[in-house]
């Protein structure tokens, strides 16, 4: 499948409803070009799609899934707390014929006991919430996928919040590299949004397992307005949609 | 139509969790190498006892040339769908609800 028609496939799916998506959930759909871009940049540059078993962790419509399905992915996983969201994604899957690839669960990332797999992930490709209505969220959501899968996390962050994960994944027995810098086209979702999109930069970063990958390269500079300075810095100014950053430091 | 193969059974405290099954749908899909691909990442004992439910009859040992063997593993992975069902807990007995193909493995608040 050549990107655009991965990417045009993606299109057709339909995003989060704005008078069901919840704003708790921090549900906010992944575009169709951010997706691809995702799932095509685990696939080239790191034959991490084809043949795998893939976890899709807090899936929402089941964009990434559905992704991951059209790109080769042996088995998907789609995992979301949310039943609104599941019939949704189910949905979308019927609607780009990946539904005998894509197994989807209602379960809960925060919950004890934690839910287990029967099968063994090789990777996890997910956009989880940003934790700005639930801090630390968004490093539980990693850790979680940490511990299923055998080689690597592809996760979406801020990037105002890359310094932690890059400092934190040796501890969580991982290493971080940020592979793409992309930007989040934020659409109007909820009541208190004022324009009809916006842009956030966020980061994707592959999480490996193990650690024993290569060491993570030198990050490239952290996309502030040209100026140097670690990660935090970016968000002045942006707090509009995604809450403030503060706490972000934070462990748990 | 909406699905859940049985190799998405999941487990809780448990193990592995029964499969009940109300309901369920077969779609014949072609046999290739992705039996071979998928056997090292599934736990074999509990995809047997999930395929049992099913109606699959799977070996308690499986041999990697056996071909009907892998033919069985390869329907109860790929072309068993239930649409409706539950998977229970052994050891709490708690009933986690499949509907539409959709395991529901959230615990009740008073649960927690």
């Amino acid at each position: 499948m050549k990107d655009w028609e991965l990417e045009a496939a993606l299109a057709a799916l339909d995003p989060f409803a704005p008078e069901t998506a919840n704003y708790e959930l921090e549900q906010y759909s992944t575009s169709a070009h951010l997706a691809a871009q995702i799932v095509l940049c685990a696939a080239r540059s790191f034959g991490d799609v084809e043949g795998q078993v893939v976890l899709d962790l807090g899936c929402g419509t089941g964009i990434l899934s559905c992704a991951c399905a059209l790109a080769g992915a042996a088995r998907v996983v789609g995992v979301d707390v949310d039943d609104t969201a599941l019939a949704a994604a189910a949905e979308n899957l019927e609607r780009c014929s990946c539904e005998a690839d894509v197994d989807l669960v209602r379960g809960d990332v925060d919950a004890a006991p934690p839910l287990r797999l029967a099968a063994v992930p090789d990777i996890c490709v997910m956009n989880p919430p940003f934790g700005t209505r639930n801090v630390g969220v968004d490093a539980r959501f990693v850790r979680f996928a940490l511990g299923r899968v055998s080689s690597a996390v592809y996760s979406l962050h801020k990037s105002s919040t890359r310094a932690y994960f890059v400092d934190r994944a040796p501890e969580w027995g991982a290493s971080a590299q940020i592979v793409a810098e992309l930007k989040f086209d934020l659409p109007k979702t909820y009541k208190f949004h004022r324009d009809e999109s916006r842009d956030v930069r966020v980061d994707l970063i592959r999480f490996a397992v193990g650690g024993d990958a290569l060491p993570p390269p030198p990050p490239p500079p952290p996309p502030g307005r040209g100026k140097g300075g670690k990660g935090k810095g970016g968000a002045r100014g942006r707090g509009r949609a995604k809450g403030d950053q503060r706490g972000r430091g934070r462990r748990r | 139509m909406l699905v859940s193969n049985v190799k998405g059974v999941e487990e809780c405290d448990g193990y592995p969790l029964q499969l009940e099954i109300e309901e369920m749908r077969t779609e014949e899909t072609e046999f290739n190498a992705f039996v071979h691909r998928m056997l090292p990442k599934v736990r074999y004992d509990a995809l047997r006892i999930a395929a049992a439910a099913a109606g699959c009859d799977l070996p308690e040992a499986l041999d990697a040339t056996d071909e009907d063997a892998l033919r069985r593993v390869h329907t109860a992975l790929c072309d068993v769908h239930v649409v409706k069902g539950a998977l229970v807990c052994p050891k709490s007995g708690r009933r986690f609800p499949i509907n539409n193909g959709i395991p529901n493995m959230l615990l009740h608040e008073d649960e927690v």
